[in-house]
């Protein structure tokens, strides 16, 4: 919210040498922050001073009208300076750029030669100030006090700064330059000097003539509980906005309109509560709250027909919607320059009714902004007395009446007590302290025992019970008056310490592979129904989650799985240069699988049932942690040591072996087609007969639709899906001799190198105590391929005989020809 | 044959300076075979011995056992001086430049994000507090309703939410890790001290400064006699260990519904005040909520983004850099800088 501090000042005891730099720092202590601070006369260098007009020569034979005016600028000699506006007379007082002043824009005055004539500085209109967007020519000044030669700036009260203040949610009070100026004062510890509301509605009452008032009515008391229609007849609708009033609107940031709308933006912005003057003439019959209902459409004032939902609260007549309540106006019952009678409403609305209506309609106002955060219920009746007498003033305005409609205020009060206060912000506040800052800001403060009874001021909504008060003592007194104390930390009822088991695991997987050589992203989770498409994901890969309102129509699906977003970072990277990149991610992963349900209305009055809860519980979809990674091109580097070597999809599986291996899980290795992996090089790996994993080649379609290289890799593993082993059993390390056995054998190529050492494993029997494959080739166009393996066997309790291990090697070798179709070859 | 004492100091002094003269353990070896060997004079002698007279032959053999030795003693002193000269001299021809480039295999490198999150668990961690983590996809409950964000709040408002589809399914995207703590207070009874930190989400644009996916860490606290001055404590201590012990916090008043009293957190860095994040008293609404006895106990809560404390704290200027996945971004924090 923009405050001037001219307007500002009306309301707070400043002292005279305070600094902008003050001000704000006090706002910002008490819970305002300042979002900016202008000052459009700080842009104006130089001499500018008020001059009279003295005399003016029309020059002619120019396409537009110029004059050559000769200016008493207080100076010893007329000083003579070519104009192109004629809002002026002899006589006329003007701000006078002299040469040597430099106007916002950077734009230097200086003594030219133009037509025909020297002009010897500006005459200078709002606009050229900086000051305002007054197109009506030049400012000529209408206080006859003042003296010529005088510095211009100070005489139109230019040097103003306006402090940009943000309002939180639960201020709706200081959104206003009169609420402001309340905190503003307490944070100073200066007087406020407030609006006197009795003598503003007295004021009007003395003023009232005859005529016939537009009746009101509440209809729905959901939607108000008070509203005043003051009636309000020859207006002249055409009369100027004061200059000031024109003023002080645009340093707030509102366009001045019409001498009627903009007393009533003028009344909001300085006391805060929203106004609408509506024709009278336009309203049949009675002015009433109510719900939209019936009624089916209204024409806004920004001309947008809006349809109307039948829980719209309403202004309207006996025949028509007139008004989306607290919100905007409607275009038919607007003042126009025929409104002779105006009906002026001010209402105390429902914030929860303006707040829908808002957010129904996606129309956001002054109005409803305020109504949203609570307006003072007091006011309604205040600022419509100060707006009529505006108009009685500005726009020459007879006052007729006021019809009102209001139920009473209860009085709000609450009990607290000093050490409740201290005991919650942890540090000490008398009663005296507390007493002051409540008063402060409005309470009444009544000693019960060793309890305040505290009344609540009217405007204040956001006060309930003793955090509210203890945020306003704290606040009062300043935040920086609080202790800074470490609290000493108690262990959960558990017990637990530390990370969890899945925790570790998450930071040592990662580990694991950023010292692997491969780089950890954080990708988006959003993708697109292309990229779905282009991975051919299949089963409940395939099923999305759909963001209702995404960030851009193109991503609106969550990821279910990781590669997608690998595969694109990967891609990105090599576009930017990267030769080979190896990347990987740890995050979440969204499958649309189980049938969604609402846990519906719950109270958050207490604690949920524990059927509650399960039922929140379960509304959540499962979202498992994967993590995964993609290697493009080399894997280990060419360099000047020769050729590198480029990544196959051994590596992948060599990492998910490593990753699984050091949970303590074991595994086994299945083939599967599965996207988006090369059909015939995607390796499964399942724990306890369960997929955790997969890994092997992308799918050369999708390597090349991201013009990543042939024979890119990828993996992904469910972090989160692999159990947790017992802790281990650890057997002792066997010292006695090895016996090394190697044998070579024939399967047919449909036969996997998997099952032939389960056979051989079987057969070797419990002796066996390593087994690795170190050889395997296939003749081109052979069905055969040969395999050769290592056998390693060892006896705890001596060292085994040539013939035990001859025997033992011949019985693995029997149990592959046997469950393999083997044939040993040596 | 048969020698005499002076013949044998013949056939040492000659071994000797063969020896002495060989230059490399080449001659040295054809020196050996000369002098040492089989065929040597010396080795003849000594089968000559048995050709001598039986009294001659002990005093003959003792002095051309002598000899031997000197000669063997000569060769073995020889060759391994001759044996360090080599090697000093072979493994100084064989010197490489070990300023070669040496990275023969990729670089990996952890996020700084995923540095500095471990980094601050590990501080409360330390502290005795414990990790929660929750569901990124969340029910609106507990991500609004149970921290006092009712539906028609204009608090609503004030974050961008993304809906999940059909909006019947009250799930959104958690905008902040904070229904983590609900779900903490619903699974345990106080002493409660966690810290929360993970992924979360408001339709902001991407730019320079703002993302739509982020991260916070949130912190968590209920005990008894919990007060405003806990909460400024840890986050002194908090700010001490993450920008250095010199730096300097104020919190001043703010709004959030689930916090009364409410603060912003800020500190002084680089000769400017920061805004770091929220924070305030649990509002006793939601420990209602939540079903802990508020006559009890009371707590304090913060916030802040990982994001803006990574890039005030290494200069990071643009947000792109943090979220596009460049390896070269990500390279310079290799597995732990700081």
């Amino acid at each position: 919210m923009k405050l001037p501090l001219s307007w500002l000042s009306e309301f707070v005891a400043l002292p005279k040498s305070i600094t902008v730099e003050k001000i704000v720092e006090a706002f910002v202590k008490v819970g305002f922050e300042v979002e900016g601070v202008e000052n459009p006369a700080a842009n104006i260098k130089g001499p500018l001073v008020i001059g009279r007009v003295d005399s003016i020569e029309e020059l002619t034979g120019h396409k537009k009208p110029i004059r050559y005016v000769g200016l008493d600028c207080g100076e010893k000699k007329i000083r003579y300076v070519i104009c192109g506006a004629t809002n002026f007379e002899i006589g006329d007082l003007v701000v006078v750029a002299l040469p040597g002043a430099i106007l916002p824009g950077n734009f230097a005055i200086s003594a030219r030669e133009t037509y025909g004539k020297t002009s010897n500085g500006m005459i200078c209109s709002s606009r050229e100030l900086g000051l305002g967007d007054d197109h009506n020519g030049i400012i000529v000044i209408d206080d006859e006090k003042v003296n010529v030669g005088s510095e211009a700036l100070g005489v139109l009260g230019a040097n103003d700064p306006i402090i940009d203040i943000a309002v939180n949610p639960d201020r709706g009070y200081a959104m206003s330059v009169r609420g402001a100026a309340r905190e503003l004062a307490m944070s100073l510890g200066v007087a406020f000097k407030d609006v006197n509301g009795r003598a503003l509605v007295a004021s009007l009452e003395k003023k009232k003539k005859r005529g016939k008032v537009t009746p009101v009515l509440i209809s729905d008391k959901s939607g108000a509980d008070r509203i005043f229609l003051r009636s309000l007849t020859n207006v002249n609708p055409l009369s100027a906005t004061p200059r000031w009033m024109a003023r002080r609107l645009t340093q707030s940031g509102m366009r001045p309109i019409s001498v009627a709308v903009d007393i009533t933006n003028y009344v909001m912005l300085e006391i805060g509560q929203p106004l609408h003057a509506f024709d009278a003439a336009k309203i049949a019959g009675t002015l009433r709250v109510q719900r939209a209902g019936k009624f089916k459409e209204i024409v806004t004032l920004d001309n947008q027909k809006r349809k109307l939902s039948q829980d719209d609260l309403l202004i309207a007549d006996d025949k028509k919607p007139l008004a989306l309540a607290g919100t905007m106006g409607g275009l038919d019952s607007e003042v126009t320059e025929f409104t002779v009678s105006i009906a002026l409403e001010a209402a105390h609305f429902d914030s929860m009714s303006v707040a829908r209506n808002s957010r129904r309609h996606i129309l956001s106002s002054e109005a409803s902004r305020r109504f949203e955060r609570g307006v003072d219920p007091a006011l309604a009746e205040i600022a419509s007395a100060r707006a009529a007498l505006l108009l009685i003033e500005h726009a020459g305005a007879q006052y007729i009446g006021t019809a009102s409609k209001t139920s009473p205020t209860k009085k709000r009060t609450a009990s607290i007590s000093s050490a409740a206060v201290s005991a919650l912000i942890g540090t000490s506040y008398s009663d005296k302290e507390v007493q002051q800052a409540l008063t402060k800001i409005g309470c009444g403060m009544r000693k019960n025992g060793k309890n305040w009874i505290v009344t609540i001021p009217s405007w204040r909504g956001d006060l309930n019970d003793l955090p509210d008060f203890a945020e306003e003592v704290a606040r009062f007194y300043g935040y920086d008056r609080i202790p800074s104390i470490l609290p000493s930390v108690k262990l959960p009822k558990t017990g637990r310490t530390g990370l969890t088991h899945l925790q570790q695991r998450k930071r040592s997987m990662a580990q694991l592979l950023a010292h692997r050589g491969l780089v950890e992203v954080h990708n988006y989770p959003f993708v697109s129904d292309a990229q779905m498409q282009l991975f051919g994901f299949t089963g409940d890969r395939a099923k999305t989650f759909t963001i209702a309102n995404p960030m851009s129509d193109e991503y609106p699906h969550l990821r279910t799985h990781l590669t997608p977003g690998l595969l694109s970072a990967a891609a990105r990277n090599l576009a930017r240069g990267e030769k080979s990149v190896a990347l990987f991610e740890t995050g979440a992963v969204f499958r649309n699988t189980e049938k969604l349900s609402s846990p519906g209305e719950i109270s958050t009055a207490q604690r949920p049932t524990h059927a509650q809860i399960k039922k929140i519980y379960e509304s959540v979809p499962r979202q498992a942690l994967h993590i995964g990674g993609v290697i493009a091109g080399e894997f280990v580097g060419s360099g000047w040591w020769g050729k590198g070597r480029s990544v196959e999809w051994i590596d992948a599986l060599d990492l998910v072996s490593e990753l699984i291996s050091s949970t303590g899980n074991t595994f086994t290795v299945h083939n599967v087609e599965l996207a988006p992996w090369h059909p015939g090089r995607c390796a499964e790996f399942r724990v306890n007969d369960k997929p955790v994993a997969h890994a092997g080649e992308i799918h050369p379609r999708i390597s090349s639709a991201l013009s990543l290289p042939e024979r890119t890799v990828a993996f992904a593993l469910i972090l989160d899906g692999i159990g947790f082993t017992e802790s281990v059993k650890a057997v002792p390390v066997n010292t006695m001799p090895a016996a090394i056995q190697d044998i070579s054998l024939f399967v047919d190529q449909s036969v996997t190198a998997a099952e032939v050492e389960a056979a051989l494993v079987a057969g070797a029997g419990e002796l066996l105590e390593s087994i690795q494959l170190f050889d395997r080739f296939q003749k081109p166009g052979e069905g055969q391929v040969s395999l050769a393996f290592s056998l390693v066997f060892r006896a705890s309790d001596r060292t085994l005989t040539s013939d035990e291990v001859s025997a033992l090697r011949e019985s693995a070798g029997n149990s592959a020809v046997k469950a393999c179709k083997a044939v040993i070859r040596s | 044959m048969s020698l005499n004492n002076a013949e044998v100091e013949e056939i040492k002094a000659a071994a000797l300076a063969a020896i002495a003269s060989a230059n490399s353990l080449d001659q040295l070896r054809e020196v050996k075979i000369t002098f040492v060997g089989d065929r040597s004079p010396i080795a003849r002698a000594n089968q000559g011995l048995g050709q001598l007279p039986v009294e001659e032959r002990a005093a003959m053999g003792k002095v051309i056992g002598t000899a031997r030795a000197n000669i063997n003693q000569a060769f073995d002193d020889r060759e391994k001086a001759l044996i360090v000269e080599r090697d000093s001299k072979v493994l100084i021809e064989e010197r490489v430049d070990v300023t070669l480039p040496a990275d023969r295999n990729p670089r990996g490198a952890l996020h700084p994000l995923t540095i500095l999150s471990n980094e601050i668990s590990d501080l409360f961690i330390g502290m005795g507090y414990t990790v929660q983590e929750g569901p990124e996809m969340e029910s609106s409950w507990l991500n609004f309703d149970a921290l006092n964000i009712p539906a028609d709040h204009p608090a609503r408002t004030m974050q961008d939410t993304f809906f999940i589809e059909p909006l019947s399914s009250g799930l959104v995207m958690r905008t902040h890790t904070s229904p983590v703590q609900i779900r903490t207070m619903l699974e345990n009874e106080p002493p409660i001290y966690v810290i929360c930190p993970g992924r979360t989400y408001r339709a902001d644009e991407l730019d320079a400064t703002h993302t739509p996916v982020f991260n916070q860490v949130e912190g968590l606290v209920i005990d008894k006699g919990i007060t405003m001055a806990h909460l400024k404590g840890t986050l002194d201590h908090f700010a001490a260990k993450i920008f250095g012990p010199d730096v300097t916090t104020r919190i001043r008043p703010s709004f959030f519904p689930f916090t009364e009293p409410s603060a912003e957190v800020d500190f002084f860095y680089n000769g400017r005040w920061v805004e770091w994040g929220g924070c305030g008293m649990v509002n006793r609404k939601v420990l209602q909520a939540c079903g802990i006895d508020t006559d009890i106990y009371s707590g304090f809560a913060f916030g802040m983004g990982l994001e803006r404390t990574l890039m005030v704290r290494h200069g990071i200027t643009d947000m792109h850099d943090i979220v596009e996945g460049d390896v070269r971004f990500s390279r310079q924090f290799g597995t732990g800088a700081r």
